[in-house]
Order: C-alpha cells, then sequence, then structure tokens
C-alpha cells in the first residue's frame, strides 16, 4: 500500500497551483492525518478499501487520448439529444463533451474556473466540500486533494431542463490498473428542474474509481438523480453523491448497480429546509464475487421534511450486499416523516447480505419506520406459474424481473428506464 | 379410455398424513364433483394432481392419459393437459397478467406441438375467451391478480383455463368467496367449455355449484378416503342432512 500512497503523494506536490490549491492542500493534509480507512472502521467493515491500494496502482493525470468512437459501447440512449460530460480517469475531458442546452439553461465549467470566476466563485464555495463533514475519512479527502480536475454545473434559476445531463465516468486502463477520481458539483437555482446521469465505463484491465459528486438545491428546484453502474468485474468503485436542500425542494435518487468488483456507494440527503422531500432508491442485481455496499444518509434539521427510502437486492454466486442506512433527526426537525426499507432475494447458498439501520432521533413528534427482509423467491407464486405450464425457469425470471420493476419504475426518463430495463432483462434471461 | 385414474393414493405434509388411500377414475368428457366437510383432504388431492412440492406423496400412483402424473413437475402436468384453478389464486405485482397468459400459452403450445402465437393471433385468442367470463381487457393490464376482487381472481381462474384448453380441469373452491351473479358467470364459463373431450373434477363444499354445473358423479371425501360416490342427487342428500350423516355413518362402520 506504501508504494502507491507515495505515487500520490509525488503527484499532488506536483500539482500546478490553481483556484482550488488551498481547498485541495488542506484536504491532502487530512488524506495524510486520517489514512486509508482500514478494515476495523466501523464504516467499512465490508469494504477493505485499502486492498485496492496495491503496488501497480496508477495515476495517470493526462489526457489518454481516448475518441468518441471508443466509447460507442458505452452511450446512453438518446446521447446525441443530452448534454454529455466526459471524464477520463477522473479528469474532465471537454473535447469529448457537448452541451445541448441553452446558455441561460446550463453552464458547464470547468471547476477550478468556476472557483475563479467572479460569478461562480462564492457558488463554488458555498457547495465544494458540504460532504466533508459527513464523510471523515482518508478516502474521501483522497479525493478533494485532486478536485482541480473537476467540473461545476449550474441551472440558474427558473429553468426546467427537458433534455437530461449525463456524465460518462470512463477508466481507461487498457495500460494497467487504474486510480480515477473525478470531482463535480452542481448547483440547481431556485425553481428549476434537471435530470442528471452518471454512468460508468471501465475500458481494458481494472479499474479504481474515488468519486465525489456535491449538488445544492434551492427553493422549489427538483432533482432527479440516477446512477448507473454495470462497467465489469474488476472495476471498484467508492463514489459519495451528497445531496444538500437549501430551500424547499425534491429530490429523486436511483441507484442501479448491476457488476463490479468492490463498490461502495454513499448516498446523502441533507434536508436543511422545512418541508423538503426527498426519494431514495436503489436496486443491486449482483453474482459472481461482486460486492456492493450502499451507505445511505437522511439528515434531518428542519420540520416537516419527508423522506422515503427503498433498497431492493437480489444476490447471487458468491456476491455480497450491504445496506446501512443512516436517519438522523436533530431536535428541531418537528414532524419529520422518515421511512426506510431494505428487501433482499438471495438465489445462491454462497451469497450474504448485511443490512442494518441506523436512526437517531433527537425530536419528539416524529414518523420514523424501518424494516428489511432477506428471502427467496416466493414458493407459491412459483408454483402459480408453473401450474400455468412455465418452466421454473421462466417462472423464476418473471418473479425477479416483477421485484425489479418496483425500482426501475422510479427512473423518470423513459429511454433510460428503457435501457436498464434491457440490461436487467438480459441479466435475468427475462424475454417476454 | 380412462382420463384420470387414482389408484390408493396416499399423501402428506410433513410427517401429516392427509390422504389416505384415494381410488378415483375420470373418463373424458366426464364431471365429477368431490365433496367433504373441511380438513377431509379436498384441497390437498387437488394440490397433489397438480404438482405441489410441499405434500409427500407416500404411496398409490395416478395415471393420466397413460402417463405416470406423479413423475412430473407441475409445469410438464400443465403442458399435458391439467388445469387447477385455485382456491387462492396468488398475487404476483409487477407481473403483467396478460404477458403471463402470453408466456403459459405458448410454452404450452410449444409442447404440444403447435407454433407460438403472434401478437394478433394471441389478442383474437384473448377477445374470444374474455367474452367467456366476461372479463374486462382492464383488468388483464394489470399486474396479476393485485388488487383483485374474489370474484375478479376467481373469473380470471377460469379465463386461463379457457386460453390453456386443459383436457382435465379441477376447480378447488371456485365457488366459495363468490355471489351469486359471479357464480353463475363462472358456471356459465365451465359448462361453454365442457364437452365430449374435456373432463372435470370439482372440489366444492357447498351444493350450491353443483345447481349451475352439473356433475355426472358426486364423491365424499372424509378423513382422507373416498367414503361415498354415488350421482348429483348424493350432493342433495348432503345438503339436506348435512355432513354429520357421513361421519356418524362412518363411526357405526368401526372407524
Amino acid at each position: 500500500m506504501q508504494e502507491s500512497i507515495n505515487h500520490i503523494t509525488e503527484l499532488h506536490e506536483s500539482l500546478p497551483g490553481d483556484s482550488l490549491s488551498d481547498f485541495s492542500d488542506r484536504a491532502f493534509k487530512d488524506f495524510n492525518q486520517l489514512g486509508i480507512p482500514k478494515a476495523k472502521h466501523e464504516e467499512w467493515r465490508y469494504v477493505k478499501v485499502s486492498s485496492l491500494f496495491r503496488k501497480d496502482l496508477t495515476y495517470p493525470l493526462h489526457d489518454s487520448g481516448l475518441t468518441i468512437e471508443d466509447l460507442q459501447d458505452h452511450l446512453l440512449p438518446d446521447h446525441d439529444q443530452a448534454t454529455t460530460i466526459f471524464f477520463i480517469n477522473g479528469i474532465y475531458a471537454p473535447a469529448l463533451s457537448m452541451v445541448n442546452h441553452a446558455q441561460d439553461e446550463l453552464v458547464l465549467l470547468p471547476l477550478s474556473v468556476a472557483a475563479a470566476s467572479t460569478e461562480y466563485a462564492d457558488k463554488v464555495k458555498s457547495t465544494l466540500g458540504q460532504s466533508t463533514p459527513y464523510h471523515p475519512d482518508g478516502i474521501h479527502a483522497l479525493n478533494a486533494a485532486f478536485s482541480s480536475k473537476g467540473i461545476f454545473i449550474a441551472v440558474p434559476p427558473g429553468k426546467t431542463l427537458a433534455r437530461p445531463v449525463y456524465i460518462y465516468q470512463v477508466s481507461d486502463s487498457r495500460k494497467g490498473y487504474t486510480l480515477s477520481q473525478p470531482r463535480t458539483l452542481v448547483h440547481v437555482g431556485a425553481g428549476s428542474s434537471i435530470h442528471l446521469a452518471t454512468t460508468y465505463a471501465t475500458l481494458g484491465h481494472e479499474s479504481f474509481t474515488n468519486e465525489v459528486t456535491e449538488v445544492l438545491v434551492e427553493k422549489d428546484a427538483s432533482v432527479y438523480y440516477y446512477k448507473i453502474q454495470d462497467e465489469g468485474a474488476k472495476a471498484h468503485h467508492v463514489g459519495t453523491t451528497s445531496i444538500r436542500q437549501i430551500g424547499k425542494s425534491l429530490t429523486n435518487a436511483v441507484t442501479i448497480s448491476l457488476s463490479g468488483g468492490l463498490v461502495r456507494n454513499n448516498l446523502d440527503m441533507i434536508m436543511e429546509a422545512e418541508y423538503g422531500e426527498s426519494h431514495m432508491y436503489g436496486l443491486y442485481l449482483l453474482n459472481g464475487n461482486t460486492l456492493v455496499d450502499n451507505h445511505t444518509i437522511v439528515d434531518n434539521a428542519k420540520p416537516h421534511c419527508l423522506s422515503n427510502e427503498l433498497y431492493k437486492g437480489i444476490l447471487d454466486g458468491h456476491s455480497t450486499g450491504v445496506f446501512n442506512g443512516k436517519i438522523f433527526v436533530r431536535k428541531d426537525a418537528q414532524k419529520t416523516n422518515a421511512y426506510q426499507s431494505n428487501k433482499n432475494i438471495l438465489l445462491g447458498d454462497h451469497a450474504t447480505v448485511n443490512t442494518k439501520p441506523q436512526l437517531e432521533i433527537f425530536a419528539d413528534d416524529v414518523k420514523c419506520s424501518h424494516g428489511c427482509t432477506v428471502g427467496r423467491p416466493d414458493d407459491d407464486a412459483l408454483f402459480y406459474l408453473r401450474s400455468r405450464g412455465i418452466s421454473e425457469k421462466n417462472a423464476r425470471s418473471l418473479l425477479l424481473h416483477a421485484y425489479a420493476v418496483d425500482i426501475l419504475d422510479k427512473i423518470q426518463l423513459p429511454a433510460l428506464r428503457a435501457h436498464v430495463d434491457e440490461l436487467i432483462s438480459e441479466r435475468l434471461e427475462f424475454n417476454f | 379410455m380412462h382420463m384420470l385414474s387414482i389408484k390408493n393414493l396416499q399423501a402428506g405434509l410433513e410427517d401429516k398424513p392427509i390422504l389416505k388411500g384415494i381410488n378415483l377414475e375420470i373418463k373424458a368428457g366426464e364431471v365429477h364433483a368431490i365433496m367433504g366437510p373441511n380438513g377431509s383432504g379436498k384441497s390437498t388431492l387437488a394440490s397433489v394432481l397438480a404438482g405441489r412440492q410441499n405434500f409427500e406423496v407416500t404411496a398409490g400412483s395416478v395415471d393420466f392419459l397413460g402417463k405416470d402424473l406423479l413423475d412430473m413437475a407441475p409445469e410438464e402436468r400443465a403442458r399435458e393437459g391439467i388445469f387447477l384453478a385455485f382456491q387462492y389464486p396468488v398475487e404476483i405485482p409487477g407481473v403483467s397478467t396478460t404477458n403471463f397468459i402470453k408466456a403459459a400459452v405458448n410454452e404450452t403450445r410449444k409442447h404440444r406441438g403447435l407454433e407460438a402465437l403472434d401478437a394478433v393471433g394471441f389478442l383474437k385468442m384473448m377477445k374470444e375467451k374474455m367474452k367467456l367470463v366476461q372479463i374486462d381487457q382492464s383488468l388483464l393490464s394489470r399486474s396479476l391478480n393485485e388488487g383483485f376482487s374474489g370474484g375478479e381472481k376467481k373469473r380470471n381462474e377460469i379465463f386461463q383455463m379457457a386460453m390453456l384448453e386443459p383436457k382435465l380441469a379441477i376447480l378447488d373452491e371456485t365457488d366459495s368467496g363468490l355471489d351469486i351473479d359471479a357464480l353463475r358467470i363462472v358456471a356459465n364459463g365451465v359448462n361453454q367449455y365442457r364437452n365430449k373431450d374435456n373432463s372435470f373434477l370439482l372440489v366444492t363444499h357447498y351444493q350450491r355449484l353443483l345447481d349451475y354445473i352439473v356433475p355426472d358423479f358426486v364423491h365424499v371425501l372424509y378423513n382422507g378416503r373416498i367414503v361415498k360416490s354415488g350421482t348429483k342427487e348424493l350432493a342433495l342428500e348432503l345438503e339436506e342432512k348435512g355432513y354429520d350423516f357421513i361421519k356418524s355413518e362412518w363411526a357405526l362402520a368401526g372407524e
């Protein structure tokens, strides 16, 4: 592990100074102090992230020369209509990216440029690092230490974006095992609405993506966020998405994990205004040795907020699923409604799931509920389908697909929903 | 020729014996009714014939059109022509009724050496059979049985029967929970499907259903055995005297 850390340290020291130097230097100090989380760290019990910092890990901080042709197989549906943003090895690639929104609808800038501009410096300052207090660990700090290669997206007030924004996180690992550390900042103005989808691709060998996305949501705005993970068994991932609602607003997050090596998804909903609403949905469909750990946080600071959370898993092979759902209801957050549910189907004897609700409630007039289930496909339903002449295999596919549809239906972009449905159907051999 | 021939069938749940030696022969075109008090084993018989796996068959044989029925998986039995209308149809959220029936029809057709129906052919068949049980199109575009009323569920069962064209349909307490209008519709659907090639096994607690679907034979199941067989008049006698008379007769016979 030390060799890869030395390599990263050298790279950090060689970074040219820019508008984010103070922020990233501070973060690098934190990283040195906190270190890579060890297995005994309660938050990292299942994700042995230190095992990813191997000797052969490289951190290419330069353009690898990929073209859009190289990426054809990885594009989302309606790619041409969306604003498309590419990161290659964690570095924003403007040459591949394309804004398909009017100038007064969407602003896209390199993060260091936005931080230096008179127009956006304050917005960057108010959002950059909002997730840090929730993730006091070295891996989170390490991303911040290299944040100058990231981007800033702003939606001005009163704009309902009809077209989605797609972010492609590409790891070019054709020459070996790579580290990518993308950073994204999104500011959604009052009364605006955005659909933001992130997807991932690894070319070549093995990859490790350590991503942080921070979204600030103003009054009466809506954010629809989709994270689609299906980049193969050798793609490791630690990602934090932090959505902070500073005015009464709506957020809807859907996390779909279909493959990966060691995968950790942090999703934070920071609810700082009254009458906020946030929905968090997840589907993990795992096999092989994939481990997916979904850590969610809902932090209610103000009264009358609603949060609703449903994560569903289907686990086969030697795969492992982890769900950890934290809900904080602070003293002033009276009349909070917070619901949480995690459901799992284990298909094999060697698949595992670890699920843990974690509610900390300091207000006395709230409604909070949580529940988790681990089971098998329902025998009565299987028999019913088979008694109609449907083979056991097809009956199982029908039931598992039906189980996943709940979450699929939360994807409100029809083309994206159909695309994910195709991926899931292929996996479940569902063809009806 | 016998369609179904059950000989000394014994089956139970875990270590508890429920069927204690059933003998029954059904010929093509016949309608048999199995009646009996609660707990006598009526529904177990229906489940065992359809292949529900939680019941263990401990002795006996079941021959269906020359094949060993007990040796077949539930889906094979269905494709060979057995249909069970469930007493409690299962609700399956997320599975569209239409997709489900299409999958069932086409897997069954494939087994019978017929080509899969295309969308047009399937819709035509659906429309035809929907009339049989007066089932509404909107019901079929919903998730399978989800939120259906009791009557809608039972009608959906008979609709599926009509779509799958079985040789032997087993109706497990299809009359339970139905009001008189729904009962008439369901019975009418069955009667239209009744012909010299198809047989029925009606499992029921009450005589009421048999006013609408008139059986050729009535059997009384008690304590895991058929203790009395007769024609439709036997059902009327049961209705009049109640099951107690069977129980006392049986007790006198020394069981």
